[in-house]
C-alpha cells in the first residue's frame, strides 16, 4: 500500500483534498444549516457540482484507457450514457402509478406506444440493487465483448479509435428508435423519487453531491493503486511499446481488455450518478461529439495523472457553464480554440504546465 | 454613283408605302388574314360558339398551337388590358410573370388586376381537352405521345379510341406503340368473348405496365362477399399465370433500382470519403474538419446561386472549382498551421482537427444563421428517367454517381501522372528516403492536404444538390466517411470506391425489411466485426509501408 503516496506527489493530494472538502462541507452546510444561511448553497450550485463531479469521474475513467494504456476510446460516452439508462430505468419503475397515465408497471412511453406489458429488459430494474449491478454490468459486458473482438485480432490506435466511435454512433442510432423501448427521442425523464426519497428535493440533491464526491474519490484512489500495481505497470508498458511487452510474453490483450473493462464500469457509475442529479437521460448522451468531448477535458488537464482528467473536467465544464451563459455564441469557438491550443502548445495539459512549475521553484 | 443612290432610295419608299398601306388594309378587314389571326381573335373576343370554332381552327395549325390551347385549358391564357394582346401568365403568388402567347418573349411580372383571363365552359373544356389530346398525339416528341397515350386510355370514351387506333397506324415509336397496344388489350379484357380475353391477357403479359398490374390483381381477388370478382375460373388462372409472369419482372427492375439507390448513395460516400482516404491514407493525419470542408464547398454553391440567381446551372458547374479552391486553401492554412506541428502523433491531430471542425461549424453559424440554406436544382438536374412504369431513376442521383466516378478517375491520374501524384506517393511509401532523394516533403505535405481538402469541397457541392445545407452537414457524414476509408484499407483509392459501392448497396438492401436506421446500425455492426477480422481493411496495404 506504500504506493499510494500522495505526500510525495502534492497536485495529487490538494486535488484530493479539494475534493473531500466539496464532497463533504457542502452537503454539510445544506443540511444542517438553515435555508437563509449565508453558506447555504443554492440548489441550481448543487446540482451544478455534482454534475462536474460525476464528468470528473467519466474523465478519470478515460484517462485509464487512453492515458495510461494509449488507447485514444472515442466512445467512452457509450458507457456513460448506458450506466446512466440503467438508473433511469430503476428511477422510471419508481414512478409507479404517478405518470400522466397512471399505469402502475408500464412508463409513460410505453403506454403512448400502446404497448401492453413490460419488455423482459425492463424486469428486475424496480429494485435498486438490481439497477446499481446493471449500472457496472452493462457497460462492463459491452466494453467485454468489444474488447475482447477488438484486442485479440490486434486492432489498434486510429482504428481502434473510429470503431469505438462507430460503435458509440450505432448505439445512438439505435436508443433514437422508439422500437426500442427506452423512450426514443425523449429517453427517459419526469422522475419522481429515489430509494423514497424525492428527487427534486435539496435535500436529496446535496447526499448525491456527497455521494458522488466519495465515489470519484475512492475511484481516484483505487485507480492510482491500480496503475501502481504490476498489472498496471504492464499496461503502462503496452502504451509505451506493444510489441516489446508482447515479445516478454504479456499477453498484452489481456491487459488491455482488464483495463478497458475497468474503465468502462467507472465510465457507468458516472452516468448513474449522473442522470438523477440532471433528470433525465436521453440518446444524445451517445453522440461521438460528448465523447469527443471527455477526450478534450483529459487533454487539457494533461492524461496519464489521474487527477489531470478530474482538473480537465472540472474546468472546460466550468467554462462552458460561464460562456454558453454568457455568450453562446463563443462557446464552440472557445471549445474549438482549447482543442487546437492544448494539442499544439500543451501537449502535457494543465498538470504539465503546473509541474513543471513546482519543479522550477524546487530548483 | 449618286443616281445609283437615289434609285434605290426610291425604290425602298415604294415598299415601304406597299407595306404600310397593306397594314392598314389588314385591320380593316380581318377575313382576309390567314385563318390563324382570325382564330386569335376569335378567341380573345367572340362569343363562346366563336371560341370553340376558333379552338378548331388553331388544332389544325397543328403543334404550333399546342402551347396556347395547353395554357388555355390550364387558366393561363389571358389578354392585357391595355392592347389586347395575348398572353400567358404563371400564378407567382404575387400577380403572373407574363409571356407573349405568339411570340413567346417575357414581358416581366405584372398584376392581378391589368389582364382579363379567357374563360371557359365545361363543355368547352371538354372538347379542348380532345383536341390537345389529339395534338399531343401527332406532337414531335415521343415522350409527349406516350404521356397522351397514358391520359387517353384512362378515359373511356370511344371518340378517344378512334383517336388512338388511328395513331396505331401511324405511330413509329416502338414504345408509344405498345403504350397503344395495352390500351387496347385492356378494353378486349372487358369484351364478352372468352378467347379475346384469354389472348389479351396472354399478350399483355409481356407488358412492363402498373395499368396491367392493377387490372390483373382486381381480376384474382376476391369480393366482400367471398366470391371471385372475375367468375372464369379459365381467366383467372391465365391472369395469375400472366402476374407470376410480370412478378418476376417487376421484382428484377426493383433489385435494379435498389442497386441504383445503392450505388447513388455509395457514390455519395465515396466522394466524402474519398478526400479523407488521401489525408487519412496517404499522410496518416486524421482530419476531423473533413466533413466541415464538405459543409465549405456546400455554402460555396449556396453564395454562388445567391450572386448568379437567374442562372441556376452554370452556378452550380462553377462552384465546382470555387468550392475546390476555397476548401483547399483552408484545408493548406489548417496543414500550414496546425497539423505540421503534430506528425508523427495522429490521435493528436484527430483532436486538433476537431478543434477545427467546431470552429468552422461556428463560424458558418454566425455568418448564415444556425438554419439550414436551400440550394436550388438546376433544372436538367431535377425529374427523373422514366425508363419504363416499373423502373424510374432520379436524374440528381444519377449524376452525382457519374460526377463521382469523374472525381474519383480524375484523382487517380493525378496521383498517377503528375509530378505531386508521384511526390505523394513516395512521401506516404517512405517519408525519410523521399526527403533524401531532395523531395520537399513539407511543401508535399501542405499540397497533398490541399488536394483533399479541395476534393472534400468539390463533394459539399454535390451533396448541396441532395441534402440541406447547414452547419450540421459535415457532421452527418464524418463517422460514415471514416467507415468507408477503414472499410476499404488505408492508402487505398480504390478500396475507398469499391468500400463505399458495398456500404451503399448493402444499406439499401438492408433498408426495405430493417429500416433506414436498423440498416445503418447493422452496417456499423458489420463494419466493427469486419474491422476485427481484418484490422486493415479490404486492401490492406502490404510492404514496409504497412509497418509504421
Amino acid at each position: 500500500m506504500k504506493l499510494i503516496t500522495f505526500g510525495s506527489d502534492k497536485i495529487a493530494s490538494s486535488v484530493l483534498l479539494a475534493l473531500g472538502l466539496v464532497s463533504f462541507v457542502i452537503p454539510f452546510c445544506n443540511l444542517a444549516l438553515p435555508v437563509d444561511s449565508a453558506l447555504h448553497f443554492s440548489a441550481y450550485t448543487v446540482s451544478l457540482i455534482g454534475k462536474y463531479l460525476t464528468f470528473a469521474l467519466l474523465g478519470l475513467s478515460l484517462d485509464l484507457v487512453w492515458g495510461y494504456c494509449g488507447i485514444l476510446a472515442l466512445g467512452q460516452g457509450a458507457f456513460f450514457a448506458l450506466g446512466g439508462y440503467a438508473m433511469g430505468m430503476y428511477l422510471m419503475r419508481q414512478i409507479g402509478t404517478r405518470g400522466v397515465y397512471g399505469d402502475p408497471l408500464l412508463p409513460d412511453f410505453m403506454v403512448f406506444l400502446n404497448w401492453k406489458e413490460l419488455p423482459w429488459y425492463w424486469l428486475g430494474f424496480d429494485q435498486f440493487w438490481f439497477a446499481l449491478l446493471m449500472v457496472v454490468l452493462v457497460p462492463g459486458v459491452l466494453a467485454f465483448v468489444f474488447g475482447w473482438l477488438a484486442f485479440r485480432s490486434r486492432v489498434t490506435g486510429v482504428y481502434l479509435s473510429i470503431i469505438t466511435q462507430a460503435l458509440t454512433y450505432a448505439l445512438l442510432l439505435a436508443f433514437f428508435r422508439n422500437e426500442m423501448g427506452f423512450g426514443g427521442n425523449n429517453g427517459l425523464t419526469d422522475f419522481k423519487e429515489l430509494l423514497g426519497f424525492n428527487i427534486q428535493s435539496e435535500d436529496l440533491r446535496a447526499v448525491l453531491l456527497g455521494v458522488t464526491g466519495i465515489t470519484l474519490m475512492a475511484t481516484f484512489v483505487l485507480s492510482r493503486w491500480v496503475v501502481n500495481t504490476k498489472l498496471g505497470r504492464v499496461v503502462t508498458a503496452i502504451r509505451d511499446q506493444e510489441s516489446r511487452v508482447r515479445f516478454l510474453g504479456y499477453r498484452v490483450e489481456m491487459y488491455k481488455l482488464w483495463i478497458f473493462v475497468f474503465a468502462a464500469m467507472i465510465a457507468g457509475v458516472a452516468g448513474a450518478l449522473y442522470v438523477p442529479q440532471v433528470g433525465i437521460i436521453n440518446p444524445s448522451e451517445f453522440s461521438p461529439l460528448n465523447s469527443l468531448e471527455i477526450v478534450i477535458w483529459v487533454a487539457m488537464g494533461g492524461r496519464g495523472t489521474l487527477y489531470g482528467a478530474i482538473i480537465g473536467a472540472v474546468l472546460v465544464n466550468f467554462s462552458k457553464t460561464v460562456l454558453t451563459g454568457l455568450l453562446p455564441e463563443i462557446w464552440l469557438f472557445s471549445l474549438g480554440a482549447i482543442f487546437v491550443f492544448v494539442t499544439v502548445f500543451l501537449p502535457d495539459g494543465i498538470v504539465g504546465l503546473m509541474r513543471r512549475k513546482l519543479q522550477e521553484r524546487a530548483a | 454613283m449618286k443616281a445609283n443612290l437615289i434609285k434605290g432610295s426610291c425604290r425602298m419608299t415604294a415598299v415601304l408605302t406597299l407595306l404600310f398601306s397593306l397594314a392598314i388594309h389588314g385591320d380593316q378587314d380581318v377575313s382576309t388574314q390567314p385563318p390563324f389571326q382570325t382564330a386569335i381573335i376569335n378567341l380573345k373576343q367572340g362569343s363562346m360558339a366563336e371560341r370553340e370554332q376558333a379552338i378548331n381552327q388553331l388544332a389544325e395549325n397543328g403543334s404550333a398551337s399546342l402551347a396556347i390551347l395547353q395554357a388555355l385549358l390550364d387558366g393561363q391564357l389571358f389578354t392585357l388590358k391595355t392592347d389586347m394582346t395575348l398572353v400567358i401568365g404563371v400564378d407567382n403568388n404575387q400577380g403572373y410573370d407574363v409571356r407573349d402567347a405568339l411570340t413567346g418573349t417575357a414581358l416581366g411580372a405584372m398584376e392581378r388586376g391589368s389582364v382579363n383571363k379567357i374563360n371557359l365552359t365545361n363543355k368547352l373544356r371538354v372538347s379542348l381537352r380532345r383536341t390537345i389530346g389529339q395534338l399531343q398525339l401527332t406532337a414531335e416528341d415521343p415522350a409527349i405521345r406516350l404521356a397522351a397515350v397514358k391520359a387517353m386510355g384512362n378515359e373511356d370514351d370511344e371518340s378517344a379510341l378512334a383517336l388512338l387506333k388511328a395513331r396505331l397506324e401511324l405511330e413509329k415509336d416502338v414504345t408509344v406503340k405498345q403504350a397503344i397496344q395495352v390500351v387496347f388489350l385492356l378494353k378486349d379484357m372487358n369484351s364478352s368473348d372468352k378467347s379475346l380475353r384469354v389472348k389479351a391477357i396472354e399478350a399483355l403479359k409481356a407488358q412492363n405496365s402498373l395499368d396491367v398490374v392493377n387490372r390483373l390483381n382486381a381480376m384474382v381477388e376476391k369480393d366482400e362477399a367471398g366470391n371471385f370478382i372475375e367468375a372464369d375460373a379459365d381467366i383467372r388462372n391465365a391472369a395469375k399465370a400472366a402476374l407470376i409472369n410480370i412478378n418476376t419482372r417487376l421484382q428484377f427492375y426493383s433489385s435494379v433500382e435498389t442497386v441504383f439507390f445503392g450505388l447513388s448513395l455509395g457514390a455519395v460516400l465515396v466522394l466524402a470519403a474519398i478526400g479523407l482516404a488521401i489525408t487519412f491514407g496517404v499522410m496518416g493525419v486524421i482530419n476531423m474538419a473533413h466533413g466541415e470542408l464538405m459543409m465549405l464547398g456546400a455554402y460555396t454553391t449556396y453564395v454562388m446561386q445567391q450572386l448568379l440567381p437567374n442562372h441556376l446551372g452554370i452556378s452550380v458547374l462553377l462552384s465546382i472549382p470555387v468550392a475546390f479552391v476555397i476548401s483547399a486553401a483552408v484545408g493548406i492554412a489548417i496543414e500550414r498551421g496546425i497539423i505540421r506541428f503534430l506528425y508523427g502523433r495522429p490521435l493528436e491531430t484527430l483532436l486538433a482537427t476537431f478543434g477545427v471542425s467546431l470552429i468552422l461549424q461556428q463560424s458558418v453559424r454566425s455568418i448564415f444563421s444556425p438554419l439550414n440554406r436551400s440550394v436550388a436544382t438546376p433544372e436538367w438536374m431535377s425529374g427523373s428517367w422514366q425508363i419504363n412504369d416499373f423502373l424510374s431513376l432520379t436524374w440528381n442521383r444519377f449524376y452525382i454517381l457519374v460526377f463521382c466516378l469523374m472525381v474519383f478517375l480524375l484523382l487517380l491520374q493525378i496521383l498517377k501522372h503528375t509530378r505531386l501524384g508521384l511526390e505523394v506517393r513516395a512521401v506516404a511509401q517512405n517519408r525519410n528516403m523521399a526527403k533524401a532523394m531532395g523531395i520537399p516533403t513539407s511543401r508535399v505535405d501542405a499540397m497533398t492536404f490541399g488536394l483533399g481538402s479541395g476534393i472534400a469541397g468539390v463533394a459539399g457541392v454535390a451533396l448541396s444538390q441532395i441534402t440541406n445545407v447547414g452547419p450540421n452537414l459535415g457532421q452527418a457524414y464524418i463517422v460514415d466517411s471514416f467507415m468507408v476509408v477503414v472499410f476499404g484499407g488505408v492508402g487505398n483509392l480504390w478500396g475507398t470506391l469499391v468500400a463505399g459501392f458495398i456500404l451503399g448497396i448493402a444499406n439499401k438492401f438492408l433498408e426495405p425489411f430493417a429500416g433506414a436506421v436498423l440498416a445503418k446500425i447493422l452496417v456499423l455492426i458489420f463494419i466493427i466485426l469486419f474491422i476485427q477480422k481484418r484490422p486493415r481493411g479490404l486492401f490492406p496495404q502490404k510492404g514496409r509501408a504497412a509497418d509504421s
